[in-house]
């Protein structure tokens, strides 16, 4: 008999490395090399980014404690205390059931994330104790190509990188299409900032994504795949590649699958940082070594897409929900969210909320759900003032709206859009003028130049707004900024320019009020804009001296308990006093 | 400066000389010599099926590529929305003052290069800063001006 052991498990995604879990990893593979007698590995990320690193120490009796916020200190303790003693700190220890983990848990449904931070993503051996790669085995024991495309399209999966296009009717398109070569692509660009999903499925839970891709090429009758991942993700293409590796050496990738006379080959691309490569003919150029601008459509990238041939382009999502569709049917998948959006989504919660990460909730859950209850709202004293969605396509949704159902129908209805699942949340000191400027900065850079009024409209558009935040806007510029928007949306050839509007177009449309503040009273509520704004210290101010301490310019004098006072020919309006404020005596004017 | 041709043609051997492998032998590259001498699109042109234009295209469509050289250690600050609103433009001021050159400029001593970046994905940890392959998170001015300190004090290595 084996004798059983204690394991433990470190967190490790890129974002928990950045928090600091290589150095508990190597401190515990030190322990090991010295006798500590646990067994040890790794797994991705359980999506509570808030409160990294994560240790789980699971008992010989299978008991598992989750550990967070795990730094040199902590895990020192943790060994000698509950690996060697047997005592768990729980201190550090959260449970799915209790305060404002159960919230955070309670209101998510997970499929693609159901083995994140659960199993090895290096391991193959994991994945398929979790019934990995067992829809492949189903579908090539059935044989049936046509039952599959009908399954995909009865659950009723849409496209998870934004647009919302079915995939069963996209995967039937591309088994019509004959012809003796057919490609499968996964679109791992993920280019939205504020966006990290498909980093951390990758970096998760690969094989997933792997399996998909290989049911989809089964359907649709392709043999040959690319991947086209971001470059600034290294883990999740090294992760990736292995399980391509491992996944080969199994006989469910490459020649003759399993047995079965299905052959198919999946190689992985990097990207070279450009944005409008997420869109999908852009996409193929690049991966045809050209420079990545789109092109009309049609012919569909499914009649005519990589180097001429019939191509089933989805995204890293989308794939890893197919092989939970086909072990658990079509119905069941359906069964989850509304009318026309089924399933679930996973969205990257960031800015100024309390608990920042991945959530996977069902669709039809509103947007107050995911925010206040799953998120825990900003954490502050301060109130969501507006959520952004969908990244620079997308726009922001203010708090009155929040009772919008998480649907592709019902998020467009706000002007926003669903989007890859870029979620940042803004407070009071976020000014919704300069997120306009900022998503308009970012498209303008861009844009690959190929249509008019995508290049030169968006620059326009951008000095404009400069022009709004700097306190040189004229009541016009609301009007031109509204008829350029319009005639970006109208004239440009992709997704890029027919969405760079929607930042501005959504500000406008619910925060008017601070656009004309800007121009007519040159002032900037949230005390962005350096030159609409004063800061000022209260008779709140206790004296403390941090802010003094902190204050980049050295500009805030003031003894110890007494007023200190803010020397406005100094100030850069850097907000950093109110931020470090514990009196709430930093005001903006 | 003048580059060992020899290494671009191992480059060319292993990666491939059909038009389509233009992005991978140009990452390959910059791997190599941290930037893309235009010395290399020559080299490449004259040994491959693709021509000098289609490399050229490609080295100033993508962000990734630069045609100049770059300091031994690449400090990005990341300009992603949700660093945006936690105050990235703050870390690339603090950053700036520090190390004595504007976004985008190498250091004279060429240790450092300070660059702005779309998006490193590590939302949660806003804002952030990335030296070279390495994340910093939850920084402000100070602790963003320290990362330089702590490089400095350990001869680069940290």
């Amino acid at each position: 008999m084996t004798q059983v052991k204690k394991r433990v498990v470190v967190g490790m995604s890129t974002c928990n490395m950045a928090a600091g879990a290589d150095e508990v990893f190597d401190f515990l593979k030190e322990k090991v090399a010295g006798g500590l007698d646990v067994k040890l590995s790794i797994t991705g990320c359980l999506g509570m980014c808030y409160a990294e690193p994560q240790v789980q120490v699971f008992d010989e009796d299978g008991t598992r404690h989750l550990y967070v916020g795990v730094n040199a200190n902590r895990i020192a303790k943790i060994v000698d205390d509950h690996i060697i003693a047997g005592k768990p700190r729980d201190k550090w220890i959260v449970k799915y059931d209790e305060g404002d983990t159960q919230k955070l848990m309670a209101k998510q449904e997970r499929i693609v994330l159901a083995n994140s931070g659960i199993i090895d993503p290096d391991e193959i051996d994991d994945y398929l104790a979790v019934d990995g790669y067992a829809a492949l085995r189903t579908v090539l024991e059935e044989n049936d190509r046509m039952q599959v495309i009908q399954t995909v399209t009865d659950s009723g999966l849409r496209g998870r990188g934004g647009a919302g296009f079915p995939t069963g009717l996209k995967w039937k398109f591309a088994y019509g299409y004959e012809n003796d070569k057919k490609y499968i692509v996964c679109n791992a660009d993920e280019g939205d900032p504020g966006a990290f999903m498909d980093r951390t499925i990758l970096e998760s839970d690969p094989h997933a994504v792997l399996e998909g891709m290989i049911i989809g090429a089964f359907a649709t009758g392709a043999d040959e795949a690319y991947v086209y991942c971001r470059a600034e993700y290294p883990l999740a293409i090294k992760r990736l590649n292995r399980a391509i590796e491992q996944a080969t050496e199994k006989k469910l990738l490459g020649d003759n699958i399993l047995g079965k006379g299905f052959n198919f080959h999946v190689h992985v691309k990097e990207g070279a940082g450009t944005f409008v490569c997420g869109e999908e003919t852009a996409l193929l150029a690049s991966i045809e070594g050209r420079r990545g601008m789109p092109r009309p459509r049609p012919p569909f990238p499914a009649e005519s897409g990589l180097f001429g041939k019939p191509t089933t382009i989805n995204n890293v999502e989308t794939w890893a929900n197919v092989p939970w569709i086909i072990r658990k049917g079509a119905e069941a998948f359906a069964a989850i969210g509304t009318e026309k959006s089924k399933g679930s989504k996973v969205f990257a919660l960031a800015g100024k909320i309390k608990h920042g990460g991945l959530v996977e909730v069902p669709m039809g859950i509103t947007l107050e759900e995911i925010i206040h209850e799953v998120g825990g709202g900003t954490g502050t004293n301060r109130e969501v003032k507006s959520v952004q969605l969908g990244g620079p396509s997308g726009g922001c949704v203010p708090r009155s709206l929040f009772d919008t159902k998480i649907d592709y129908d019902e998020v467009n209805k706000t002007g926003a859009i669903m989007g890859s699942g870029g979620m940042v949340v803004m407070d009071d000191t976020t000014c919704m003028v300069d997120v306009a400027r900022y998503f308009l900065n970012f498209t303008q850079i861009e844009s690959c130049g190929k249509c008019t009024f995508c290049r030169v409209g968006t620059t326009r558009m951008l000095e404009i707004l400069t022009r709004i935040c700097d306190g040189k806007g004229v009541p016009e510029d609301i009007e031109t900024l509204e008829d350029l928007a319009d005639q970006i949306k109208n004239t440009s050839l992709c997704g890029l320019g027919q969405t760079a509007p929607n930042p501005v177009l959504t500000t406008l449309r619910y925060f008017r009020d601070e656009y004309e503040e800007h121009i007519n009273d040159k002032k900037c509520r949230a005390g962005k804009c350096r030159e609409l704004c004063i800061y000022e210290i209260t008779d709140d101010c206790n004296g403390c001296m941090v802010c003094a301490k902190n204050c980049p310019t050295n500009c805030i004098s003031g003894e110890k308990k007494q007023l200190h006072v803010i020397k406005q020919d100094d100030c850069i309006r850097c907000g950093v006093c109110r931020d470090v404020c514990k009196q709430d005596a930093v005001i903006v004017k | 400066m003048t580059i060992d041709l020899a290494l671009i043609d191992a480059i060319v051997t292993d990666k491939g000389v059909d038009p389509t492998r233009a992005i991978p032998v140009l990452q390959a590259v910059q791997d190599k010599f941290r930037h893309v001498p235009l010395q290399a699109i020559e080299r490449i042109a004259a040994t491959t099926e693709m021509t000098e234009s289609q490399l050229y295209g490609v080295v100033t469509f993508y962000s990734q590529f630069r045609l100049t050289p770059v300091g031994e250690k690449i400090v990005k600050v990341c300009h992603g929305t949700a660093c945006h609103v936690g105050g990235a433009e703050g870390l690339t001021e603090s950053l700036e003052s520090r190390l004595g050159i504007k976004d985008g400029e190498n250091t004279p001593d060429m240790k450092y290069t300070l660059d702005s970046v779309a998006c490193v994905g590590c939302c949660s940890l806003a804002p952030v800063v990335m030296v070279e392959d390495k994340v910093f998170g939850k920084l402000d001015r100070k602790k963003a001006a320290k990362i330089i300190d702590e490089y400095d004090s350990s001869g680069g290595s940290r």
